[in-house]
Order: C-alpha cells, then sequence, then structure tokens
C-alpha cells in the first residue's frame, strides 16, 4: 500500500472496492498558483529537486528562460516562460509552473491496468507507487496534461507527488517553501479557491485585467492544484494550459462501454458454446458410426 | 507427397511438418498475447500477469511474443494465401451454414482443403494481427510519441484492445471446432494425417485431389 498514512479514495487496477472506504473524513488540500506574481525565480525548481533527491538535469535552451521544453521523470516542477503581446498591457512575458495537477477525474489512474500503481487520496493527492508500476505508460494517454514521464532505465513512470510524504507530516510542500514572492499557497481548497478568487477580482478591479479568472478545470471536476491567470480566457497563452481539459475519449472509450462488450461478448460466446456442445455435440463420421452402432445420434 | 511425416494406412497426409510448426508457433505465441492481454485488460485478471512472469515482466514480453506471434502469421500468409481465396463453393457453405452447426453434415456442400469458415479466421487473424501491431508498437514507446502526435496513441488505446477481442472471437471458435467439434482435426494439426473418412466429409474436393495424385502440391483451394 502507499507510503503516505491518508485515507485512500480511488487504487488503479483494482478489483472490487477500495479497502477501508469512507472510514475517515480528511480536508481536500489544494495549490495555489498566482501566475501574476510568479517572477519566473525557479526557485520551486530547484526545491523540488532538492526534497525528492535529484540531481539537476543538463537543460535545453530554446530561446527563452525555460529550463527545458517539457517536465522530464526526474524533473517534476518546470516554469514554462512564454512572449505574450497583449493589445492593452504590452509585450507581457508569461511564466506559468507547470506540474502534475492532481486531478479529481485522474485520466493516468484510469488508464492504468496495475493493481495500486496509482492512488488518489481523499485529500486529492494522486500518487504513483512506483514498486507496483509495470512501466506499460498508459497513464501517459490518460493524461490530459503532459506530466507522467517514463523513465527508461527504471522502466517506470514518474511525477509530482505534490509532496506527500511532507504533506502526511504536516509540512507543505517543498516548492511552496521555497517560493520568494509569496505566490504559491498551500491549504485546503475551499480556502485556496477563495484566495484565488479575491485576488482575480484584484486584478479585474485595480490593475485593468478585465479576463482575470481561477483556472480549476470543469471538464476533469476539478484540481488539486489551481492557477490565478491574467486572462483565464485564454489558457492556451501559458505555455499550452489546456483551455477545456479532459480524459481522452476513446480512453473512456475503452475504460467503461468497450470494456463491458468485451466482457458480456468472451463470457456469452463460452456459455453458447458450453450449449452448442449439450445440444448437437461433436460431429459425427461414418466411420464413427459403424464402430459404435447407433451411436451419436 | 512430403517425406517428413509417416501417414499410418487408412490415412492422409494433411498438414506438413512446416505447416504444424509455424501452426504452433502462432498458437503458442498467441495464448500468451492473450492472457497477458487479459491481466491488463481487467483488473479481475490482473493476477495473470503473476502467474505469467510477474507484472513487469510480462509487460515486455507481451511485446516482443507479439513481434513473434505476427512473423508467425506472417510465415502463415505465405504458405496458405493462395488456398485462402474464396470460392464458388464457399458460398454455398456459407448458405448452408445453419446445417454445419446444427451438425446436419449431409447438406452441407463438399469443400477444398480449407472451408470457408476457415479463410475467415485465417484473414481475420491476418488484418488484425497487422494492426495489433501497429497499435502495440505504438502502445510500446509511448514516450516516444511527441505530444502534438497524441492522437496516435488515443487511436491506439482504443484499436488494439478491440482488435484484440475479435482475435479473442475468433480463437475461441477455432479451439472450440478443432478441439471439441471436429473428432481427428488435432491430430491433423499433431502429427499431420486425418482418416480418410475425416477427409472425404469434410474437404471432399481436397481428397479427390490428393486420393488422384499422392505427390499434388497443396497450392490450390
Ligand atoms: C493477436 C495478438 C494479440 C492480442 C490478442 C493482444 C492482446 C492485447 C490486449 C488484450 C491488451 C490489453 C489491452 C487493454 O487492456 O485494453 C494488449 C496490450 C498491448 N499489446 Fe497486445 N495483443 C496482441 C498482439 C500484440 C502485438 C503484435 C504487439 C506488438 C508488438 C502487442 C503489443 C501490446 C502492447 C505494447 C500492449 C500494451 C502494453 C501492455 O499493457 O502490455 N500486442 N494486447
Ligand atoms: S506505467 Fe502508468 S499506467 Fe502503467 S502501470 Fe505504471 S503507473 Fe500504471
Ligand atoms: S495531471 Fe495528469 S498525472 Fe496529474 S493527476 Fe491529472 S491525469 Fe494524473
Amino acid at each position: 500500500m502507499s507510503s503516505a498514512g491518508f485515507e485512500i479514495r480511488a487504487i488503479s487496477g483494482h478489483a472490487g472496492p477500495v479497502p477501508g472506504a469512507g472510514l475517515k473524513r480528511e480536508f481536500e488540500v489544494c495549490k495555489l498558483i498566482d501566475t501574476t506574481t510568479c517572477i519566473g525565480c525557479k526557485a520551486c525548481e530547484v526545491a523540488c529537486l532538492e526534497w525528492n533527491g535529484y540531481s539537476f538535469s543538463e537543460t535545453k535552451f530554446d530561446n527563452s528562460y525555460q529550463t527545458m521544453p517539457e517536465t522530464s521523470w526526474n524533473y517534476w516542477n518546470l516554469i514554462k516562460f512564454n512572449e505574450h503581446e497583449d493589445p492593452d498591457h504590452g509585450l507581457m512575458l508569461l511564466m506559468r509552473k507547470d506540474q502534475c495537477m492532481h486531478c479529481e477525474e485522474p485520466g493516468c489512474l484510469a488508464a492504468c491496468p496495475a493493481d495500486n500503481a496509482i492512488v488518489q487520496y481523499v485529500n486529492g493527492i494522486v500518487d504513483f507507487q512506483q514498486e507496483h508500476c509495470i512501466g506499460c505508460g498508459y497513464c501517459i494517454s490518460g493524461c490530459p496534461f503532459n506530466i507522467p514521464k517514463f523513465s527508461p532505465d527504471a522502466r517506470k513512470v514518474f511525477k509530482c507527488t505534490l509532496c506527500v510524504d511532507r504533506v502526511s507530516e504536516g509540512l507543505e510542500p517543498a516548492c511552496i517553501k521555497a517560493c520568494p514572492t509569496g505566490c504559491l499557497h498551500f491549504g485546503t481548497k475551499p480556502e485556496m479557491k477563495e484566495l484565488a478568487e479575491t485576488r482575480a477580482e484584484q486584478l479585474r478591479e485595480h490593475s485593468g485585467f478585465a479576463n482575470a479568472g481561477v483556472y480549476d478545470p470543469a471538464g476533469i471536476s476539478g484540481t488539486h492544484v489551481i492557477y490565478v491567470l491574467h486572462d483565464a480566457s485564454n489558457p492556451e497563452n501559458y505555455g499550452g494550459l489546456p483551455s477545456n481539459p479532459r480524459i481522452p475519449w476513446t480512453v473512456q472509450l475503452w475504460k467503461h462501454p468497450l470494456k463491458w462488450i468485451g466482457n458480456l461478448a468472451i463470457v456469452g460466446g463460452l456459455l453458447g458454446l458450453v450449449v452448442h456442445y449439450l445440444r448437437f455435440g461433436p460431429k459425427t463420421l461414418e466411420e464413427d458410426k459403424q464402430k459404435k452402432p447407433g451411436a451419436g445420434q | 507427397m512430403s517425406e517428413d511425416t509417416r501417414v499410418p494406412p487408412g490415412n492422409v497426409l494433411r498438414y506438413s511438418f512446416p505447416e504444424r510448426l509455424v501452426h504452433w508457433l502462432a498458437g503458442f505465441s498467441y495464448v500468451y498475447l492473450m492472457l497477458t492481454g487479459l491481466a491488463f485488460w481487467s483488473p479481475w485478471l490482473f493476477w495473470l500477469a503473476f502467474a505469467l512472469g510477474g507484472g513487469t515482466i510480462s509487460r515486455e514480453l507481451h511485446s516482443w511474443v507479439g513481434l513473434i506471434f505476427v512473423v508467425a502469421v506472417l510465415l502463415m500468409f505465405r504458405m496458405w494465401h493462395r488456398q485462402m481465396h474464396e470460392t464458388a463453393v464457399d458460398k454455398e457453405w456459407w448458405d448452408a451454414i445453419p446445417h454445419y452447426i446444427r451438425n446436419e453434415d449431409e447438406y452441407v456442400p463438399t469443400v477444398g482443403r480449407f472451408n470457408g469458415g476457415q479463410k475467415l479466421l485465417f484473414w481475420g487473424f491476418l488484418w488484425c494481427g497487422l494492426f495489433l501491431l501497429l497499435s502495440g508498437l505504438i502502445l510500446w514507446f509511448p514516450n516516444w510519441v511527441p505530444w502534438n502526435l497524441r492522437y496516435l496513441r488515443y487511436i491506439a488505446v482504443i484499436v488494439h484492445p478491440s482488435l484484440a477481442l475479435i482475435t479473442i472471437g475468433l480463437f475461441i471458435i477455432h479451439v472450440y471446432m478443432g478441439l471439441a467439434m471436429e473428432r481427428g482435426a488435432l491430430i491433423s494439426m499433431t502429427r499431420g494425417y486425418v482418416t480418410i473418412a475425416f477427409a472425404k466429409r469434410y474437404h471432399g474436393l481436397w481428397y479427390n485431389r490428393v486420393a488422384d495424385d499422392p505427390s499434388a502440391k497443396n497450392e490450390t483451394p
């Protein structure tokens, strides 16, 4: 089972109900990222590496301040830099801290076939259990945010844990701890939602960002990492943040209707053959009839 | 007639040694694919993955055995495709399928080396096998598919299990026919021969051909 002692809500690839479901009530946690006060210092990138014990990877320069094009299996937290020409505000440098969103409906977990390789706690954290991961990479196809990354050496998949090991000890995630501007916050989901809405209202009323808003996408029933954006109507501008993320529909088709159609067809087919055999029996040849007169009809 | 199989009196050679070998290469590799595939298909069957090498190993072997299976299917194609085209008799055979199902074989037209159902199985496995390979390759290396080509992964994720289900249907019927229905068929695929009664009943046109000329090559339907 998982390393953190949290109450579990969902288990990947698990036959039957979640053991001990509903025993305890727990707060839903949330990380709030205010892109409007991020200065792109990357302290959170370093803190993430430090806490999780990875060494600094080679950077890949792509004409921006960004450390590398995407997060990787040993680099879970990446500030995405985007230049944006805004009609009202001129040239803006948009900075968005990219990491696992800890979806309320995690596509990674829905797609995973291995029992216990991904668990979702009642507090909203989605945590990969590498000792149970079989390295199939289905989670990569389930995630709408391009987050789970395969390690060719470990042959397993890794991503941000929302510092589940710190949170279970009552600490905030390492990135929150490191942020010098206070653009990162950690608390319960209702608290963070309220703080985010207050900030968005401030931006709309006092800073001239008429479209400022909170990113907590409904297509996956919300996330446990939420953003304040200057322009919530164009999340794509922030390093490709999807405007309406959903679990890919083929993944849903595969995990729901196809599963039931397939199971019914296999079981129904096998039962049909048993009935056929009982009704008609094997085919007989002339030679069988000669050997055993009267047999076969 | 090939030298590689000893045929007892009263029997005729049906499958040569290379044909039997390729068939069982496909058969055993398919069974491994089906069982490990089913393990990844349903949480209720995930224990199969532990029985077949452990989760990580069976995931890895599934891909490699998939390659072996496709090679076997392609070899089968090379051996048999000339005999697998549908003929006029096969259409009559399909028309008589209710009789065939009810074991009223006296109303079923006599056919060549393979009947319509066997031909369907052959083409079904060939086409499903090729597209299982294509979709399987994408699923094998998900980390090589760039984010802007992710639709390939979304297609593979639905194509692979759908085709696998079709092959499972073909497979179940095939095994039932071979083991339970047509007594004598299993020996033809293990020892290579069938009784003359079997040959006449199920593949009369083929039997007439080989009975006239035992050295006749199995090259036509
Ligand atoms: C007719 C033969 C095959 C059958 C019956 C079969 C069956 C399956 C099934 C049922 C699954 C699980 C899919 C799911 O849960 O939706 C699967 C997954 C997979 N198959 Fe196949 N498959 C076959 C051939 C192949 C071939 C030829 C390849 C590639 C070389 C391949 C590679 C894979 C891979 C990579 C996966 C996903 C990774 C995994 O979970 O192991 N398969 N297969
Ligand atoms: S690779 Fe992803 S989907 Fe596959 S077992 Fe591991 S966590 Fe689950
Ligand atoms: S962002 Fe991706 S990896 Fe994270 S919980 Fe959502 S689906 Fe899973």
